[in-house]
């Protein structure tokens, strides 16, 4: 069983994020990057069916992707099989307001996975990032493939993923998706394991990654951005002034005056 | 257009909320607000605030189930030709608004908050990056896409007691024979105790770091005899369990006071938790999306504050 793992990048929602002269896009200099939340733990759900099944697992990220080689090496010392990169015949680099356009992004997965074909695809439900939809479920229309997203577990029966699916207040179903699919993971069985910086040097020192170029036909419009803003500064919350201890007295005296503390 | 969503025979809070919107739209722009019921087309009566009714009924429809609802889905958008289809973003949108906009070939927008109609011209604010920033997008050409967050608009204009008018469409033809079915369905958990019913919450998000700091976090909910909750990111680390999770994908709260520390507030966790009656927020980022909502904030360090708290607390 072959499972493709496509993984991204996206700034570190920590850092502060400021908008380019025109607020049509993000300004990517002084942004870090870090792996999407989601698409870690797509990875860790996938490692554990290789784990219980002896898959093979591939993960993919796209060659003008920031951070790719590193999240790629990564997930490489995690315990992936392969790690590829998938690079734009017609050299884009970014398409969108915060690089490339999930649609163009879904285009060029899906034209390596018509070529490479993959029993599940298993990604992250979705990207901070994402404006204009989620790649999962692009990719499966892409593909004509059955998909499920906001997963929390992936298991495999026979010729078929069973899919725990999560809904609002912890209900959920279970599905039994007939393979090849598309799974979006919400989160993994257990916490994403940790790659010792160690084990990433030996992945580095092992070679260079795979990369292959592919040729899509131009996406599809989508909406079109006019503007890109902040949140009203008004946010409404009266800040609390003072160091540390001040501030405890300002909270206990709110708790207190609605007798939650006692005195 | 509206897709209804609906659990155990209720139509969802949700599904309200965008006709109310859907409605004032269409009002605009001189058309009518229609509803797509897929499964339970008993449940017609509770969408009395569309003017249509958009019913289709098979056993594949009685429970979500992602394949046979797209495709009949795509079926009643080929028949009906909406302007727009408006789907919550909740568990349903992000399995079906992004296919949707490939087959149906409709631009689309997620986490939108505020939709307007503004010379013609259909547009959304959307949230990206954890909320930290709001895009303006046009949905312009024949059709468009939008997720919207829950607690967008208001729900009430979408209730009314006029009947709307329901008409029935047969399924695609296919429905029958599916890549995909329902094995099981799971409800919630009771689970250790009922974070929705406490008069207090002190709930801990990504800033608390590690594992090991929830000691401190625990301490304070001790000494002030209230429940711990977290935000998805905490939960899903594995340090606390799913049924202290507050937010979409978790639960919604309304306490009398909500501490939340080190919570930046994404759309998803601020959906479960705006409704609390005080808001208390520390986070060192003063940009932090949660400060929109909070009464109160501080951007002092949460590992200065809550051993300050529980020390004052104790008294």
């Amino acid at each position: 069983m072959r499972i493709v793992v496509p993984m991204k990048a996206v700034p570190d929602l920590v850092e502060e994020i400021e908008l380019n002269k025109d607020a049509t896009g993000i300004e990517p200099e002084n942004l870090t990057f870090v792996l999407g939340e989601w698409d870690s733990q797509a990875l860790e759900e996938a490692l554990l069916l290789k784990d219980a099944t002896g898959a093979e697992v591939v993960a993919v990220g796209l060659t003008v992707d920031p951070e790719i080689d590193r999240i790629l090496y990564t997930a490489l010392a995690k315990g992936a099989d392969a790690a590829v990169k998938v690079a734009d015949a017609s050299g884009a680099t970014s398409s969108g307001p915060a690089g490339i356009r999930v649609a163009d992004r879904a285009a060029l997965l899906a034209r390596y996975l018509m070529d490479e074909p993959a029993d599940l695809v298993i990604s992250g439900v979705q990207a901070a990032d994402d404006l204009e939809g989620q790649l999962p479920p692009m990719l499966a229309a892409l593909l004509d493939l059955p998909h499920v997203s906001v997963a929390v577990s992936v298991g495999v029966d026979g010729a078929s993923a069973i899919v725990r699916q999560e809904f609002a207040g912890g209900r959920s179903h279970e599905l039994q998706v007939h393979m090849p699919a598309v799974i979006g993971v919400q989160s993994a069985r257990q916490a994403p394991r940790y790659a010792p910086i160690t084990r990433i040097k030996q992945a580095m020192q092992a070679g260079p990654l795979t990369e292959l170029t592919v040729s899509v036909p131009e996406a599809r419009k989508g909406a079109i951005v006019r503007r890109m803003h902040r949140p009203e500064e008004s946010g409404q919350a009266e800040m609390l002034t003072g160091d540390s201890g001040a501030v405890a007295d300002q909270i206990v005296a709110l708790l207190r005056a609605r007798g939650l503390v006692k005195g | 257009m509206v897709l209804a969503e609906h659990t155990g025979g209720q139509v969802s809070d949700g599904t309200h909320e965008l006709i109310a919107k859907a409605h004032e739209l269409a009002t605009t722009l001189g058309g009518l607000t229609e509803v797509a019921l897929l499964g339970r087309t008993d449940l017609a009566g509770q969408l009395s605030g569309a003017d249509v009714v958009v019913a289709v009924d098979h056993p594949a429809l009685s429970e979500y189930l992602p394949e046979a609802y797209e495709q009949t889905l795509l079926e009643v958008l080929a028949q009906r030709s909406p302007r727009l289809l408006l789907i919550s973003n909740g568990t349903i949108g992000l399995d079906l608004a992004a296919a949707l906009s490939v087959r149906w070939e409709a631009p689309l927008a997620t986490c939108v908050s505020a939709l307007e109609i503004d010379e013609g011209a259909v547009t959304a604010t959307a949230q990206i990056l954890g909320g930290k920033v709001l895009v303006d997008v046009e949905l312009s050409g024949e059709r468009g896409i939008a997720t919207v967050l829950g607690g967008a608009f208001g729900a009430e204009a979408g209730r009314s007691s006029a009947d709307a008018d329901v008409v029935h469409l047969a399924p695609p033809a296919g429905l029958g024979a599916p890549r995909m079915s329902l094995r099981q369905v799971f409800e919630a958990d009771g689970g250790d105790l009922d974070i929705s019913s406490a008069d207090m919450l002190v709930s801990v998000g990504r800033g608390i770091e590690s594992q090991d700091n929830m000691e401190i976090v625990e301490e304070l909910a001790d000494v002030l005899r209230v429940p711990l909750s977290a935000s998805r990111p905490v939960v899903d680390a594995g340090w606390l369990p799913k049924t202290r999770q507050v937010g979409q994908s978790g639960l919604k709260v309304k306490p009398r006071v909500y501490l939340a520390l080190g919570i930046s507030g994404a759309p998803e966790h601020l959906e479960g938790m705006r409704n609390a009656k005080l808001i208390i927020a520390c986070n060192t980022d003063p940009q932090a999306p949660i400060f929109g909502v909070a009464h109160y904030g501080t951007t002092v360090d949460l590992f200065d504050l809550v051993p300050e708290l529980v020390d004052k607390v104790r008294g």
